[in-house]
């Protein structure tokens, strides 16, 4: 269908009135939430103050840090259920190294970093050596994370180290939490963009095979996106952590879901090759506003889970639309 | 004359967006006719076919059946008129039955449950009209290209068809193969049925076809017999007349560097004690039926599989086995078979598919070279002349010409020097295949050599210097340019025909 001369007259009528209906299409997410922000301002005073707008920074900041490592994986054409395991785990080891076995407290934050990127190696060479499916193999360690964390806290919370609790503190009126999602956010999208490996991400989740022939190293990449996810997962577990002082052994259980939404919404497909670290932000900003709005309002936390699974229906939908227009 | 055609596309046209695809366009389809469709890649063939099948409605014009104007809304509503489409891309569910993918969407019941032997005796009976003899409970994705193609046919044609569309039909056959389905066609030609027939192998249009429908950038080029000579339908296809097919130029004085030596390799059940040496400059043909084991030994010399024994060597060093990235290293360039489902990321652009090969070596600290990467791959697709709009469209808007000149473009610009081809022109149209021909010619005139898989006799007889036959995985001669002929070649490719599975 495509139209094989690069004759000038093609370029002329492209110079048009704004086309809507494009940027509709590639911007339905930050359309969205602009229209959610402006809805919410006129619905209640309390959307639009500074406390709030905090508030929201820092619920916004564990959701992202999960789904940017989220993105990294379903980017490459794989998916992750294991990320909110592992972040209770990540925290719950740092907590122990430091109160159990008595490391200074720095150690234990890179502890729980490094217990993080383990989990996210085994995942990646389960997948990429072990050939078990994404799911599958996230899904064996989602459980065994989550078992793991029971076990080292005996179902009971873990204080944390000064390092992690200040990870869930202020500098001057800033949140920390926010202060870590932005370096995240520049961190993740810079690999995605200017890496070796960000740009193989896109071509291994596009088709492995052919990346694989012209001698990019598939598995290695594999390995690699997953313990990326698994740092992502630690420092999202630290920051939650951070914020209560301690880590609990039920701590972001089912995060993964509203990882992995916050990713979709934000653009990505989920067989692989497209995705950006800027959408998968709006798609958590997404999920965070429609919550706190919807506690603004006093909208039970059931018919919460209702509205937010008809805006994923909607994203993806949305996301169909989206590729048929591209494709014809 | 007097008969009605079954099916007329009268003055259609079909636009997308802002771009007109096909434009007032006229065609028919005769009963017991085989009507040609013939046009570059681009030109807006399969956007006509859709329109007969239903896929697409035309944005001007009528469509005619049996002399009556009608619209096909749906695929369904061009079935119920008995319009049927054998596809390029092929529609089967590779984890069922052959006879379950036979007889899909009108499975034979019993009481509300499939009825299984009803479904094997239907399925053998829509086999047979082909002469495919296959157990019909193999799981399609378990057979060859060439026998998927078959069953769709057997499919299509099952659905007692009075207009069968065929979309490159031929493009993953062998000549046997081609054959059964050209007398397949003779048979319904004799029963009535009206056939619509897309093929880029000019050969066959004399040999299969009544008339020719040319177009070209979507407009009604002409209508002449199928007889006519395959230069005058190039040059109506093309708009230019193309001197050469095969543009092969050799070098008078051979070099005798030897580039790549292929000693005794063997892999079990794929291929076996394979020994060839290719000198710089030089083009290796390797033909064969499909099924001989030529793609797989392409593949273990590229370090895309790994084999039992024996050795690949390039300029004398030994390369370890299943190991792409050394073979890179070593100047292997592997431009595989399937071109979407091994050659290319379809969704990424064109810049990001031309540097894959180099993406980690043109890296500094692990950043990779977005500058000297574009700076590259418009050089390249500027001397391949790959026809696109921007170099950051999504290749999958290319062409299958273009597409496949961007997989070679990758190699060129990784100055690879050894390039293994396997089926190098499949789905290419006449103008793009001659420039990957004369791409060939420029990459073994500064010294690289080529190792070419065809399952195209002519191809293998026009562009190469020497040829290997294979046979059931193993050499069955060596021909050299000059010997060759289709008759020599297929002697030797040839086994007992029947056995051939």
């Amino acid at each position: 269908m495509s139209t094989t001369t690069t004759t000038p007259s093609t370029e002329t009528p492209t110079r048009r009135s704004f086309d809507y209906k494009t940027f509709l299409a590639n911007n339905g997410a930050l359309v969205g939430l602009v229209v959610l922000c402006i809805a919410l301002v006129i619905a209640t005073p309390d959307f639009l103050t500074g406390q709030n707008l905090l508030n929201i920074g820092i619920q916004v900041s564990t959701v992202a840090v999960l789904a940017f490592g989220m993105t990294f994986v379903i980017v490459a054409g794989g998916i992750d259920l294991s990320v909110g395991a592992v972040a209770a785990l990540s925290a719950m080891a740092s907590g122990w190294f430091f109160v159990s076995a008595g490391l200074p407290g720095w150690m234990a934050l890179i502890g729980g970093l490094v217990v993080g990127l383990a989990a996210g190696v085994i995942n990646g060479a389960a997948n990429a050596y072990g050939k078990l499916p994404s799911f599958i193999a996230t899904l064996a360690m989602l459980s065994v994370a989550r078992g793991l964390t029971l076990v080292i806290s005996d179902g009971r919370p873990i204080k944390t180290a000064p390092e992690v609790s200040f990870l869930g503190g202020n500098i001057g009126p800033v949140p920390m939490p926010i202060v870590i999602l932005v370096l995240a956010a520049v961190v993740a999208s810079f690999i995605l963009n200017r890496t070796v490996l960000g740009r193989s991400m896109y071509a291994v989740g596009g088709n492995a095979e052919a990346a694989r022939l012209s001698g990019l190293p598939v598995k290695r990449i594999i390995v690699t996106v997953f313990a990326l996810a698994g740092l992502f997962a630690a420092l999202a577990g630290l920051l939650l952590a951070g914020r209560l002082d301690s880590a609990q052994p039920q701590a972001a259980a089912g995060y993964e879901l509203d990882a992995i939404a916050a990713v979709v919404i934000g653009g990505a497909s989920l067989s692989g090759g497209l995705g950006k670290i800027s959408g998968t932000f709006i798609g958590a900003l997404v999920l965070v506003v429609i919550r706190n709005g919807l506690n603004l309002l006093n909208v039970s936390s059931f018919w919460q889970q209702v509205v937010i699974g008809l805006v994923i229906a909607l994203a993806v939908g949305a996301d169909v639309l989206r590729r048929k227009t591209r494709n014809s | 004359m007097t008969v009605n055609p079954l099916i007329t596309l009268r003055n259609v046209t079909k636009t997308f967006g802002q771009v007109t695809v096909i434009q007032d366009v006229t065609v028919s389809v005769y009963p017991g006719q085989v009507q040609v469709l013939l046009g570059e890649n681009g030109a807006g063939k399969s956007t006509l076919i859709k329109m007969v099948a239903g896929v697409y409605q035309p944005d001007g014009g009528q469509i005619l059946v049996d002399g009556t104007v009608t619209t096909l809304p749906t695929t369904k509503a061009a079935e119920e008129h008995g319009i049927a489409t054998i596809h390029q891309e092929l529609n089967l569910v590779a984890t069922m039955s052959v006879a379950e993918n036979v007889m899909l969407g009108r499975m034979p019941t019993k009481f509300g449950m499939v009825d299984r032997k009803e479904l094997r005796r239907q399925a053998r009976a829509a086999l047979a009209l082909i002469g495919l003899e296959i157990d019909v409970d193999t799981p399609v994705g378990r057979l060859g290209i060439a026998r998927q193609q078959l069953v769709e046919i057997a499919k299509a044609l099952s659905i007692n068809a009075r207009v069968l569309i065929l979309d490159e039909p031929t493009a993953a056959l062998t000549r046997h193969e081609t054959q059964a389905l050209f007398a397949v066609m003779a048979d319904l030609r004799r029963r009535g049925v009206g056939m619509l027939f897309i093929s880029h192998h000019l050969d066959e249009i004399a040999e299969v076809g009544d008339t020719v429908t040319v177009i070209r950038d979507g407009h009604f080029i002409a209508e002449v017999p199928a007889s006519t000579p395959e230069d005058e339908l190039v040059k109506l296809m093309v708009g230019r007349s193309i001197e050469d097919q095969f543009p092969r130029r050799a070098d008078e004085t051979p070099a005798v560097t030897e580039v790549l030596a292929v000693s005794n390799l063997t892999s079990a059940g794929r291929f076996d004690d394979i020994s060839f040496t290719v000198r710089a400059g030089e083009v290796l043909g390797i033909a064969g039926l499909v099924g001989a084991g030529r793609t797989e030994l392409i593949r273990a010399i590229a370090g895309a599989d790994k084999y039992d024994t024996g050795s690949v060597a390039v300029r004398g060093t030994k390369l370890p086995k299943g190991d792409i990235q050394a073979a890179i290293r070593a100047g292997i360039g592997h431009v595989p078979e399937d071109r979407k489902g091994q050659g290319l990321v379809l969704d990424a652009s064109v810049n990001d598919n031309l540097g894959y090969a180099t993406l980690a070596s043109s890296a500094k600290l692990g950043l990779a070279d977005f500058t000297g990467q574009r700076t590259r791959a418009e050089a390249v697709a500027a001397k391949l002349r790959i026809r696109m709009h921007t170099i950051d469209q999504p290749i999958r808007s290319l062409s299958g010409g273009n597409q496949q000149k961007a997989v070679f473009g990758r190699w060129i610009i990784a100055a690879s020097t050894v390039l293994l081809l396997d089926e190098p022109t499949r789905g290419v149209d006449v103008g793009a295949k001659v420039e990957i021909y004369e791409l060939m010619n420029s990459i073994t005139a500064a010294g690289g050599a080529i190792v070419m898989v065809s399952s195209e006799l002519p191809e293998i007889l026009g562009m190469s210097d020497r040829i290997l036959v294979m046979r059931d995985g193993r050499l069955a001669g060596e021909l050299s340019a000059a010997d060759a002929t289709q008759d020599t070649v297929m002697t030797l490719a040839a086994r007992d025909v029947a056995a051939q599975r």
